[in-house]
């Protein structure tokens, strides 16, 4: 029976994986279908026809995972690692009749790599399905508070 | 103390025949005369007309480091100023676009101006009667930029009075806007989203060299271009169809023999392209109806002609690049020898299926956002050079490659696509366009 505190426990738990790099276990989280998007406009509606930062499927990201791996990926000489800094997620909807569970989280995130480290902030959502006794990530969606602003690279997951 | 302010054969020594001595990337002086000298006087690119649709409308922008202004007037033309207040210099629009309605007005002390730049109102004008406020350039209210060409709504700016006039400094380079334009049905762009903007900790000039820079993609996109095949590959096989994103990762690991054949040309002022016989949009999936469109608004022959001209990038000099096959813009915009702003922009073809829309802005996400694994295998090749290029071993950058004895300046040719000929040929106009009023200067001075 998802509760509440399943889709919390779920969201506490994807932001660990992350932190930890163990990007496999991550990408496990994904339902097949499952989306990762980083709108580039206010309150975006549309991932495809309004531009976006990032609208990856699985596919998409298996490749940044193996990327990150790679012999010849220089950008990751040295690694990079990640902070997740989460406030309590908030419940928007869990209805397991319908199969609907949603949680609007907000987050201070912190990538660093050598001796540089940028800090972003601003909040995601979780749409998430059950699949047998487990949640599956449909659609994660991050807003960055300033999503407008020129960013350097940005190489993990928020 | 100034080595090469007001010393045109010091500017000029920085670029050899085949090598650029490493100042021209990494001294803050020579970036301050890019500053006074060659953006001033190239044509630089400020906006689109589609994005000042309406008069009263505006966008700002920079050229070189200097803020300017573009609106639409009422009478339908572009005007474009210098983004201050003749007052006291306080900047009348701060927002990237918007609609000012009949007139500006500087939020300090509430001079207004037409959207032709002329004073309309001050308050307490009394106060200014017999002051001789007449005779002063304030009263001629916005500062103009006089030299302004929109070409088929493009709309660029050259800040010297003196120069080459815009159709001499592009020439037959505009033919890659050209094909833009013309691939839409309606022959119209229309700017619908905002640019994905993108911070490097490099020179500017790193960039625009890599966009004719045919010899990297399969080295140093192996990570991002050559993973995604490999995965590709592995989860889904051969067999099927690959994805939109797939097609467009994939031609970055084209072999150097399909880069050597496929051409670059070059024009005079610094301008030139790769892809000429073909490129890595040549094969992309057709979109179901645009043909039938194409061919309707423009008959079969006409039709193909435009679409079978599937160029990669071309190179504006100074700082922009356009990519016609995908409708993409790429402005380089100088902050500070080791900074760069790269605002990369996306057309609707107006007329045109959303699907290539929707391709344009795929490409846009993959290829030029802080976000894309393509964009962080390069800006770490700009950062490894801007700080490799520090040290005092060898202070030369090279780019023999297939260099010919004798080649003539700004000529136009077409050459095989591995040559860093067009690299040369930006150097050449980088020495034109930096020293060509710095005795004029020299002589100001004395």
């Amino acid at each position: 029976m998802i509760s509440e505190k399943t889709i919390t426990d779920f969201i506490y738990r994807e932001a660990e994986l992350l932190d930890t790099m163990q990007w496999q276990g991550w990408l496990d989280l994904f339902h097949p279908e499952g989306r990762y998007w980083m709108p580039l406009e206010w309150q975006q509606q549309d991932p495809v026809l309004q531009p976006s930062l990032m609208y990856e499927d699985l596919l998409l990201l298996k490749v940044r995972v193996e990327r990150l791996a790679g012999e010849r990926t220089f950008s990751q000489k040295p690694k990079s690692r990640c902070h997740h800094l989460l406030q309590a997620p908030q419940i928007v909807a869990c209805d397991a009749t319908a199969g609907v569970f949603k949680a609007r989280t907000s987050y201070i995130y912190t990538e660093t790599r050598g001796d540089a480290l940028e800090r972003y902030s601003g909040w995601v959502s979780h749409d998430l399905v059950q699949v047998g006794d487990d949640l599956k990530i449909k659609l994660k969606r991050v807003d960055l508070v300033n999503f407008d602003a020129p960013f350097g690279n940005i190489q993990l997951f928020m | 103390m100034a080595k090469y302010r007001r010393n045109a054969h010091a500017v000029a020594a920085l670029v050899r025949e085949a090598e650029v001595h490493r100042d021209v990337y990494v001294d803050p002086e020579i970036f301050e005369l890019e500053m006074e000298h060659l953006f001033p006087n190239s044509w630089i690119y400020v906006g689109h007309a589609s994005q000042l649709s309406k008069p009263g409308d505006f966008i700002t922008a920079n050229i070189g480091r200097q803020p300017v202004l573009a609106s639409r007037h009422s009478d339908g033309s572009i005007h474009v100023f210098y983004n201050r207040c003749p007052h006291k210099g306080v900047k009348i629009a701060s927002e990237p676009c918007g609609n000012t309605g009949k007139f500006f007005r500087c939020p300090y002390h509430a001079w207004s101006f037409k959207t032709d730049g002329s004073l309309l109102a001050i308050p307490l004008k009394k106060g200014y009667e017999g002051t001789g406020f007449g005779d002063t350039q304030a009263n001629e209210g916005l500062s103009k930029v006089r030299n302004v060409v929109v070409y088929r709504d493009f709309i660029f700016a050259r800040l010297n009075d003196s120069g080459l006039s815009f159709k001499d400094y592009f020439g037959e380079s505009l033919s890659t806007i050209d094909n833009m334009v013309d691939r839409s049905p309606d022959g119209k762009l229309a700017v619908m989203a905002t640019p994905i903007r993108y911070m490097h900790t490099c020179n500017w000039k790193m960039l625009v060299e890599n966009q004719t820079d045919t010899c990297h993609p399969m080295v140093a996109h192996e990570s991002s271009a050559g993973t995604a095949v490999k995965v590709w590959k592995r989860e889904q096989g051969e067999a099927t169809e690959a994805p939109m994103a797939v097609q467009l990762y994939a031609p970055f690991m084209s072999p150097y023999e399909f880069y050597e054949q496929s051409g670059i040309r070059i024009w005079p002022n610094g301008h030139g392209h790769t892809g000429v016989n073909n490129s890595i949009h040549s094969n992309y999936a057709g979109i179901p109806g645009y043909l039938d469109q194409m061919v309707a608004a423009y008959g079969e022959k006409r039709a193909l002609e435009i679409l079978g001209e599937v160029r990669h990038n071309t190179v504006y000099f100074p700082n922009i690049m356009v990519k016609g096959a995908v409708q993409i813009l790429r402005n380089f915009i100088p902050i500070a020898v080791d900074r760069t702003l790269v605002e990369s922009w996306v057309y609707r073809l107006v007329g045109a299926p959303d699907k290539l829309y929707e391709r344009a802005l795929m490409y846009n996400r993959f290829i030029n956002a802080p976000t894309s694994i393509v964009g962080h295998d390069d800006l770490e090749m700009y950062e490894r050079a801007q700080e490799g290029l520090t040290t005092n071993g060898n202070q030369w950058v090279n780019l023999q490659r297939l260099y010919e004895a004798g080649e003539q300046p700004d000529a136009t040719a077409v050459i095989n696509g591995t040559s860093e000929r067009q690299m040369r040929n930006q150097f050449h106009a980088w020495v034109k366009f930096m020293t060509m009023d710095m005795d004029q200067h020299v002589e100001a001075a004395e």
